[in-house]
């Protein structure tokens, strides 16, 4: 009889981790989906200053971006500091057309909410910067954010 | 009939995770942080500007060369911070600093609130480095203002409060009286 022995011989049966990816591929694009990527190639070089006092930006869908700084290529866009809006330069005079777009591009609703956040190279001379804000002030784009890293208590002023 | 053989897909789960990390890694979840300030409505010409008390403004000059100037003194930006608090807050009345203007707020019952506005004004071609530092300094010493008054009435920080109300009430108590003066162009722009 013994050769009708069953040949399985006891054990705890294998788990099956077939679907073992597919839970990760699901976890893959979960994450791909919430991470944004970000919105615009920079043309200027930006380094933020640092700061201790900062306040996160609550909701990043109504933040409209500008940025200031030097130009990345400079054969193309010359020395001078340059102001950046969606994926072009820009000079002073186009804020406003910005501006108009961007509320455009948002609920009635959220519009008064609408924030500048301004990142602006740590090089660049307050003209250009008190330029842009009067350029907002007359659009009445009154909510800015200087855009800053987060600077340690003890280093703030080691720089100078 | 013969069975094809099984392909092995034990390690899909590996290759998987693999990417997973990958994807968690290189991406980041940039989250924007600054200094907030909103801009003054667009100015009415037709309209004066109200008198201020001299008592009542504390100047914060910055030059071309990012030197400041606060109270017509030269200054080194790290006393900046301990200069603006002792003005806001004017603990003994000086005469020389702002007036207060009791005033009825909820939840505080009344309070003194100061009449003090601090008054920024650069040259165009002060380094933004500099004036993101002056700003700064500025904001910590409201903060701290605040900070104390909340740690006083409601024994907590100012940023650790939750309740709307209390924290509307410690806004309206330590307002954030920054006004900025259009730039002057002494020292040319480069």
């Amino acid at each position: 009889m013994a050769r009708f022995k069953s040949k399985k011989s006891g054990g705890v049966p294998a788990i099956n981790t077939g679907s073992m990816s597919d839970i990760i591929f699901m976890f893959l694009f979960f994450f791909m989906v919430i991470t944004t990527i970000r919105e615009n190639t920079l043309i200027v070089r930006v380094k933020v200053p640092t700061a201790t006092e900062l306040q996160k930006l609550e909701k990043k869908s109504l933040v409209s971006y500008i940025y200031v700084g030097l130009p990345t290529k400079k054969e193309l866009a010359g020395s001078g500091t340059r102001i950046q809006l969606n994926d072009q330069y820009a000079s002073v005079n186009n804020i406003g057309d910005f501006i108009a777009l961007e509320r455009q591009s948002r609920d009635e609703a959220d519009r008064r909410k609408l924030t500048t956040s301004l990142k602006v190279d740590l090089d660049t001379k307050m003209g250009i910067v008190a330029d842009i804000k009067q350029e907002l002030r007359k659009y009445n784009a009154l909510l800015i954010s200087y855009s800053t890293r987060k600077a340690n208590e003890g280093k703030l002023f080691s720089g100078q | 009939m013969r069975k094809p053989p099984e392909i092995n897909t034990g390690s899909m789960a590996d290759i998987s995770f693999l990417l997973l990390t990958f994807f968690l890694l290189t991406s980041s979840i940039n989250t924007d942080k600054g200094i907030f300030r909103k801009l003054p409505p667009p100015a009415d010409p037709t309209v004066k500007p109200a008198d201020i008390k001299d008592r009542n403004i504390f100047t914060v000059l910055i030059n071309k060369n990012d030197r400041l100037l606060v109270e017509g003194k030269p200054t080194d930006i790290t006393m900046l911070r301990q200069q603006a608090k002792e003005f806001l807050s004017n603990p003994a009345d000086n005469p020389e600093l702002p007036e207060k203007k009791l005033e009825a707020i909820a939840m505080l019952g009344e309070y003194l609130v100061s009449k003090g506005v601090i008054s920024i004004q650069n040259d165009r071609g002060t380094s933004y480095n500099m004036y993101i530092k002056v700003q700064n300094e500025l904001t910590a010493a409201i903060n701290e203002l605040r900070d104390e008054l909340a740690m006083n009435k409601f024994n907590r920080k100012f940023d650790e409060l939750t309740d709307p109300d209390l924290i509307n009430a410690v806004q309206k108590a330590i307002p954030i009286s920054i006004s900025e003066a259009e730039p002057v162009d002494i020292g040319g722009q480069q």
